[in-house]
């Protein structure tokens, strides 16, 4: 081995902030490398990809609405990652979030007093908690693994999706396809100016800043924080443990439903089989793109909104399967975790060891 | 209900435990010497359309499980470069992984959506596949199936039995003890997480070769997942793996058969049940803390760094 890893003794605030960048730039590379064997021309994929689809207004519009899941999953998965509870989940507590404020805004067709909106939104809010509590309490009921049943609980979650539009939610005057009636108009989330943005990415950067404020100043935040990074400390200074994986388990859950409920109230407008497609796994990503910070979740969500427009554009100006849109996800989390070792590590050139050096 | 039904439903049974199997015993290799990953989905699914285009392309199914091994591996190598030699979290490479598989197996896959390929076929073992009920169900089957069966057994024989077993097992628990006892940790860690992968890989193309037997983007549906399951399940022991992979396969097809039975439940609520099942079982085997200390390895997810 040419070169070896030595442990900096401190965390590298250079390298915090440095690895996305550096991941961000190896990914453009590889993009490159991958559009080339597609048989397109690098430059152009690159364009095409990354830049053409904000370069308008309207592309733009689509960007935050693309993020504003991204950016309400992301926070809370980074709340959760921070306590090493390690939910995986969100695209579960997304659709129990949507079919919960979505059911409740099925039955309320014709509303016209002012608070059905907040209560359906809220009702979205509980659907996602619901299925993030069931997680927690397996968890620490059970000692069951928080990343094995969050996951399975996203298979379910879409299966009672299909069922739902499929059966007993099926739009009557629907042809048969599978989607419920369309959302009353006292039950939709708005949207601003004609555009597509709605009410859900305005408050998404505003609740992950909130999730800031709470994980900077209150007793409860700098226990989290505690509790991920020294669990043995925590364990002494007498933090409950079981409260903890609660609160960042319904937090994340919480948002995850919130978000899943302005998808479905907003850009969908009725609920389809097919509402998520794979937020609560992207948001994985964001969150640690992020740096497991709410701020730094914003930028991230925006970038990974990006490659799901990127994708699309792709497909019709390039004639690629927007597929590419996935391996642009991994590979930008593969770069990201590779360079995260430079925050507590240094590359040193080899020197040949004597033998028995030690 | 005839002997011929019974037949029948045994041979599905053993149909959807294999692919569980395949890649559950794979990762309890890899978690045995200490190393969580996380991504045998991803791996099951590019060693899915790997070996489909592979067998497609050359006509042969058996290159096409070659193809499918190599291409487990080598996305297995990708985790084994990230986590072991720079040190990143396990669970977030495995995260990874399964991304990235899932998106490069459909890149890979675009053009075969839908057509047909090579299929493996079943090989009947002379005389013993003519012993009545079992003989079909045990020796007139794929080579996958038998691969399956001879794999927990050397697996078993192997992690127990045999001195380098003994050293994997030492990684697993304490890899500063093997280390300082002149064990070369992260080769063997990089030696059990490419098995690991290779039997994912294997898994996936028993998927796209002979149980679909078609390519779809979603052909594991969480297959892989299920798989880390059982190796908890287990309590890492191959023996319950089998037991854990066939009860598994028990329920997919129960799931399958009540829903062509046209029972009233609906399908979707139905096919739900594996995913159910697995929350079902791991909530039973991990209520019991101490089980799971006593048998996890005690180095499973760590990161080891030896300074030299």
């Amino acid at each position: 081995m040419l070169y070896r890893l030595e442990p900096r003794g401190e965390r590298s605030l250079f390298w915090a902030y440095g690895s996305p960048v550096l991941a961000i730039l190896l990914t453009i590379l590889t993009m490159m490398l991958i559009f080339a064997a597609l048989g397109a021309p690098p430059v152009k994929g690159v364009e095409t990809f990354l830049i053409a689809p904000v370069s308008t207004l309207s592309g733009l519009s689509s960007l935050l609405v693309r993020a504003a899941p991204l950016v309400m999953i992301g926070a809370g998965l980074a709340l959760c990652y921070r306590a090493n509870v390690w939910n995986i989940g969100g695209d579960g507590q997304f659709i129990m979030g949507a079919l919960a404020g979505g059911g409740a805004a099925l039955a309320l067709p014709n509303a016209a007093f002012w608070w059905a909106y907040p209560l359906v939104a809220a009702l979205g809010i509980l659907g996602g908690m619901g299925w993030a509590g069931l997680v927690a309490w397996l968890r620490l009921k059970f000692n069951a693994n928080e990343i094995l049943t969050s996951l399975m609980l996203v298979y379910i979650a879409q299966l009672i999706l299909v069922w739902l539009v499929t059966g007993p939610w099926r739009d009557p005057a629907g042809f048969g396809f599978p989607q419920s009636a369309m959302f009353g108009p006292g039950v939709t989330t708005p949207s601003f100016g004609g555009t597509t943005i709605h009410l859900g990415c305005v408050l998404a950067p505003l609740l992950a800043l909130a999730l800031w404020q709470v994980l900077g100043r209150s007793v409860l935040g700098f226990q989290l924080r505690v509790i991920g990074q020294a669990p043995r400390a925590a364990r002494f200074a007498g933090f409950s443990n079981a409260r903890l994986t609660w609160f960042a388990l319904l937090m994340s859950g919480g948002l995850a439903g919130l978000a899943g409920f302005f998808e479905v109230t907003g850009p969908i407008g009725q609920l389809t089989a097919t509402i998520t497609p794979g937020y609560g796994f992207t948001a994985v990503i964001v969150a640690f793109l992020g740096r497991l910070h709410p701020v730094g979740v914003i930028f991230a969500g925006l970038l990974l909104a990006l490659s799901y427009l990127g994708g699309d554009a792709a497909q019709i100006n390039l004639n690629l399967p927007n597929a590419v849109t996935g391996i642009f996800q991994g590979v930008l989390l593969f770069y990201l975790l590779g360079a995260d070792v430079l925050i507590l590590h240094r590359l040193r050139r080899a020197r040949p060891a004597p033998e028995a050096a030690a | 209900m005839s002997a011929a039904y019974i037949t029948s439903f045994a041979i599905s049974i053993v149909a959807a435990s294999t692919p569980l199997l395949l890649a559950a015993s794979g990762e309890l290799v890899a978690e045995k010497s200490g190393v969580l990953n996380l991504g045998v989905e991803g791996m099951m699914l590019v060693g899915a359309i790997a070996g489909f285009a592979t067998a497609h392309q050359t006509g042969s199914a058996l290159l096409g499980i070659g193809a499918a091994a190599l291409a487990g591996v080598a996305l297995a190598m990708i985790f084994a470069a990230l986590s072991l030699s720079l040190l990143a979290n396990q669970v977030a490479c495995g995260l990874a992984l399964t991304i990235f598989g899932k998106g490069f197996a459909a890149l890979l896959g675009a053009g075969y959506v839908g057509i047909a390929g090579p299929v493996l076929h079943p090989i009947a073992l002379p005389l013993l596949s003519r012993i009545p009920l079992l003989g079909p169900v045990l020796f007139n089957q794929n080579i996958l199936i038998y691969f399956s069966f001879v794999m927990v057994a050397l697996i078993a024989w192997f992690l127990n039995r045999t001195h380098a077993g003994l050293i994997l097992r030492a990684i697993g628990d304490n890899h500063d003890a093997a280390h300082a006892m002149g064990y070369p940790v992260i080769r063997i860690r990089y030696a059990a997480v490419a098995f690991g992968g290779a039997m994912a890989g294997i898994a996936g193309a028993y998927l796209s070769l002979f149980y679909s037997p078609l390519w779809s983007q979603d052909l594991t549906a969480g297959r892989g997942w299920i798989a880390l399951a059982l190796v908890v399940f287990s309590t890492w022991r191959p023996v319950w793996l089998l037991v854990g992979a066939y009860l598994f396969g028990g329920i997919t097809f129960l799931a399958l058969y009540l829903q062509g039975m046209g029972f009233s439940v609906p399908s979707p609520l139905i096919s739900a049940l594996p995913y159910a099942a697995t929350v079902v079982v791991l909530v039973l085997i991990s209520r019991d803390a101490r089980r799971i200390r006593l048998n996890q390895p005690a180095c499973l997810g760590k990161y080891f760094h030896a300074i030299a």
